[in-house]
């Protein structure tokens, strides 16, 4: 060309967006009021089950005086429950066990549940079908119902508590899992590395999993919410490893007699409870919205 | 009904006053930072206004403005757009809505999405006349049975009780255009509606449109990114840059002798079928709305600025009657040769002492389908061999049976001497390593959670090539050598254009120093000037790193300027196979020589296909 006189100013190219990501998935759901609230309710709860025994005004297992006597009559708080005990003790007592089982076993069922629903995602195969069914048989079963025959045919320990959680939680993880990781096994990227010939464990957990993990975070909290509630039923049943040891579901069951008079025996635990759920399902409700804005501002995913 | 000649230009522009009249349009967003600002043209009754621009030009939001509508997050700021004596900017809700579906309809990119699944294509375009009132059942009728004849379905009443999904992706956008059709409407903006077709389908869909227009007097734009397509229908096409119009004049004129530079460098972008000349990208990328220059916004990308050019927006210069550009030297570059840009292509010629791929009589199911009917191809060292067919064909089928990635096929693919096995997953590292694949959108084929440095430097460690630092540094050359820079290592993909992001696909292939390229439809989801650009890299990196190239493509010009053979597929089998050249001037099959008429590009919309090419049926009748 001839009358050519500049030569291009933008030679390379290059875009002016920023070079590294501000804030991750979590961060960004602390943004939201309701993850917040949740947070801090959560947090609540949690310093009282790990705290609470250290600050307790009473042992778990002192008898103050008559059963269900008024704050005033006991001369403590929230007056006496079914045995003469502190209610307040109790409560502050009570919490450890619920939160630690909730948690394990839902750990336990999340990552069973997210390896199983990958592996059938990525077979695309009868193994996936085998798996799902598998899974659909579990599911057919009220998670409280398979739980209460574990426990009634090997005893109330709760390491059978715990394996009964984990297993009922895993398939309804595992569905989520595989219906999350489904469209990503057909994206590109998946065949790229494939056409590499990179492991398959590789590809399942560098490749696939970071791609669902907003999901199954949204669905451990849902989870855990679930796993509180079953534990808490199963301690309100009488099926607690120590039925007289403290804990919020049996405080409820034990107490409920004196709820028009004395209720704060029952209604310090269902309150926890209440709370507890609300917690972890706000947190999980936060974290979707987030999810579900980043993939919006994102546009093609 | 369909005719392959460009209604005459004379007859429309001397037609009564102009049926739509945009003035001064500004849209921004709800922060003020201006889109679209200050457009103005105007389309007359029965003329197709093509509005060409690269993604981000604002040539939807200028589509969607005409039916008095803006997306969310966009808002009309000022203004006019007079539909005859109306101003449909200052219009209620409720006027807009009986506006809508009757005097201006909308026909989107998508007809797969844009129709309803549930409801039968019967019921659906009885909707759009009762929604305007017609409840007359007879009448609609006998409306509905016109409009489908008029958009070459059939009119029978069982074919109206068939479901969106039973119908072809052609089809399905041809009940769009009855829809749009259906009212009699003075003004329909059509955004893309051919994306996605094939070529031989959206050639009569675009006949379709031109001709309907035409006939009812419906002044008609037409949005795209695809210039070869608005040659193909526009009468005159408006060619938008940042939010503004470039350019604006007589289609032919236009593409003949462009006033802007970017124009120009657009339509030397575009792939020519008899040329055979390479094709140049646009250096750098169009800037997003708030961070446009104070000048002219294509300055910072323009051979030809001088330095008045940063000064001020340049004020629309008329080079002719009826053409006009935003380019202070508009007059300069119009006199400048069009046919001056672009080196005539030299493609070094093969080796042919061995090939380096030989695929002999492989056979390809999906399930009990066969795809693949024995198709042998060879490859020879440092050549390039472009798959060419429309969807459907297998094209992509043997590309992923090449690479590995479909696995049910028999027959024999030799790389060098040693044969294949048919999975990616039973062939050896070195094997692997030496076929790289590159998929078709670069959208998907990138790990979202993963950084870019990641993504390049993946093949190095699953081939043991190199780790830790090394690995950094050569994910940084590799960077470098696909014209990005070392810091987008640190990038995610949704952080980058889509042509970078091709790039980075390019990158991660090339870092294993492959041997032979498999490029699958690479440029179909890019713009025109991207894909110039990914070409002219992926041409100038075969030559330089002596590789071997197998490119598919649906687009038959692209080839020209970029491989030496070419096979032509249709329905699994191999249609005509030789030396690229030969073929596109003197193709010897009719199935060929359709593919290359129906293909939108600036010969066929000017008539200068070369006469061995053209189709029996369509030959002029002298």
């Amino acid at each position: 060309m001839t009358i050519e006189t500049a030569p291009a100013k933008a030679e390379g190219v290059d875009t002016p967006t920023p070079a590294v990501r501000s804030t991750t998935l979590l961060a960004r759901s602390l943004r939201l009021w309701r993850t917040r609230i949740g947070a801090v309710l959560g947090l609540i709860l949690v310093l009282i089950a790990i705290v609470g025994p250290l600050v307790a005004p009473h042992a778990s297992d002192e008898f103050i005086t008559k059963p269900f006597s008024s704050g005033a009559a006991s001369g403590t708080m929230f007056g006496t429950d079914y045995l003469g005990y502190d209610v307040l003790s109790r409560f502050l007592y009570g919490g450890r066990s619920i939160l630690v089982i909730a948690v394990i076993s839902t750990a336990i069922g999340v990552t069973l549940g997210v390896v199983i629903g990958l592996v059938a995602a990525y077979a695309r195969n009868s193994l996936d079908d085998v798996l799902m069914r598998l899974m659909d048989v579990i599911m057919a079963f009220p998670q409280i119902m398979l739980a209460l025959v574990a426990v009634s045919l090997v005893g109330a320990k709760n390491w059978v508590i715990i394996v009964a959680i984990a297993l009922t939680t895993a398939p309804r993880v595992a569905r989520v899992a595989r219906g999350a990781a489904q469209p990503v096994v057909e994206r590109d990227f998946i065949g790229a590395t494939e056409a590499m010939g990179m492991s398959r464990i590789r590809i399942l957990s560098g490749e696939l999993l970071p791609n669902i993990l907003g999901p199954m975070m949204v669905e451990t909290t849902l989870r855990l919410t679930y796993s509180i509630s079953v534990i808490s039923a199963l301690a309100f049943l009488g099926l607690a490893a120590n039925p007289d040891a403290p804990n919020w579901g049996t405080m409820i069951q034990k107490n409920q007699g004196a709820l028009s008079y004395q209720p704060w025996g029952a209604l310090l635990p269902i309150m926890a409870i209440a709370l507890l759920t609300m917690s972890t399902g706000l947190i999980g409700d936060g974290i979707a919205r987030t999810a579900a804005g980043i993939d919006r501002e994102r546009g093609d995913e | 009904m369909t005719t392959d000649q460009l209604p005459d230009l004379e007859a429309a522009s001397t037609r009564d006053p102009a049926a739509v009249t945009v003035r001064n349009l500004q849209i921004e967003t709800n922060s003020g930072v201006g889109v679209v600002t200050d457009l103005s043209f105007e389309i007359s009754a029965g003329e197709v206004l093509g509005v060409v621009g690269e993604s981000g030009s604002g040539k939807t939001t200028v589509g969607l403005s005409l039916l008095g509508h803006a997306r969310r997050g966009l808002r009309i700021a000022g203004g006019t757009v007079m539909l005859g004596d109306q101003n449909i900017l200052g219009m209620s809700d409720a006027d807009l809505r009986r506006l809508r579906g009757s005097l201006v309809s909308y026909v989107p990119q998508d007809p797969a999405s844009s129709l309803n699944p549930a409801l039968r294509i019967g019921v659906q375009l009885r909707e759009v006349l009762e929604a305007h009132g017609s409840r007359n059942n007879a009448e609609n009728d006998a409306r509905i049975a016109e409009m489908m004849r008029e958009v070459a379905l059939s009119d029978d009443p069982a074919y109206l009780k068939r479901y969106p999904h039973q119908l072809s992706g052609g089809q399905q956008q041809r009940v769009g255009l009855a829809m749009a059709f259906a009212n009699r409407p003075r003004l329909i903006v059509l955004d893309e509606p051919t994306t996605g077709l094939d070529v031989t389908t959206q050639s009569t869909v675009l006949a379709t449109v031109r001709d309907l227009a035409v006939a009812h007097d419906v002044a008609a734009l037409y949005v795209t990114h695809d210039l070869a397509v608005v040659a193909a229908v526009a009468t005159r096409v408006a060619v938008m840059y940042s939010g503004r119009i470039v350019e604006l004049g007589p289609a032919d004129e236009l593409f003949e002798s462009s006033a802007h530079p970017y124009t120009r460098r657009l339509v030397g972008a575009i792939p020519r079928l008899t040329g055979g000349r390479s094709l140049v990208g646009i250096p750098g990328h169009a800037p997003s709305p708030s961070k446009r220059p104070e000048g002219c916004s294509f300055a910072p990308r323009c051979r030809l600025r001088i330095d008045e050019c940063e000064v001020a927006v340049p004020a629309p210069v008329e080079v002719k009657p009826g053409h006009s550009a935003r380019c202070i030297r508009a007059h300069e570059v119009v006199r400048v040769e069009q046919a001056g840009l672009g080196d005539p292509v030299d493609l070094p010629p093969s080796e042919t002492e061995a090939p380096v791929l030989t695929l002999d009589n492989v056979v390809a199911h999906y399930g009990p389908i066969e795809v693949l009917h024995s198709i042998s191809l060879t490859l020879e060292h440092r050549e390039c061999l472009a798959i060419v067919g429309e969807s459907g064909s297998g094209k992509t089928t043997t590309a992923r049976a090449i690479a590995g990635l479909h696995h049910d096929w028999t027959g024999s693919i030799r790389l060098g001497d040693a044969e294949l096995a048919t999975a990616a997953r039973s062939r050896s590292t070195d094997v692997r390593r030496q076929i790289q694949y590159i998929f078709q959108n670069p959208y998907g084929s990138l790990n979202p959670r993963k950084t870019v440095g990641e993504t390049v430097g993946q093949p190095l460690s699953v081939f043991g090539i190199a780790s830790g630092r090394e690995a950094e540094t050569r994910v940084g050359e590799m960077l470098e050598q696909v014209s990005l820079s070392a810091g987008y290592a640190r990038r995610y993909p949704d952080q980058l254009s889509g042509g970078e992001r091709q790039r980075v696909a390019i990158a991660r292939a090339l870092i294993s120093s492959p041997s032979i390229l498999v490029c699958d439809e690479v440029t179909s989801a890019l713009d025109v000037s991207v894909q110039a650009a990914i070409v002219e890299l992926l041409g100038t990196l075969q030559r330089e790193l002596g590789l071997s190239m197998v490119f598919v493509t649906h687009n038959l010009p692209l080839v020209r300027s970029i491989a030496q053979k070419v096979a032509v597929l249709a329905d699994g089998y191999i249609v005509e196979y030789g030396r690229t050249a030969g073929m596109l001037a003197n193709p010897q099959q009719e199935y060929t020589r359709h593919l290359i008429s129906d293909t939108p590009s600036l010969e066929t919309a000017t008539g200068d296909v070369p006469a061995t090419a053209v189709p029996a049926d369509r030959k002029p009748t002298v």
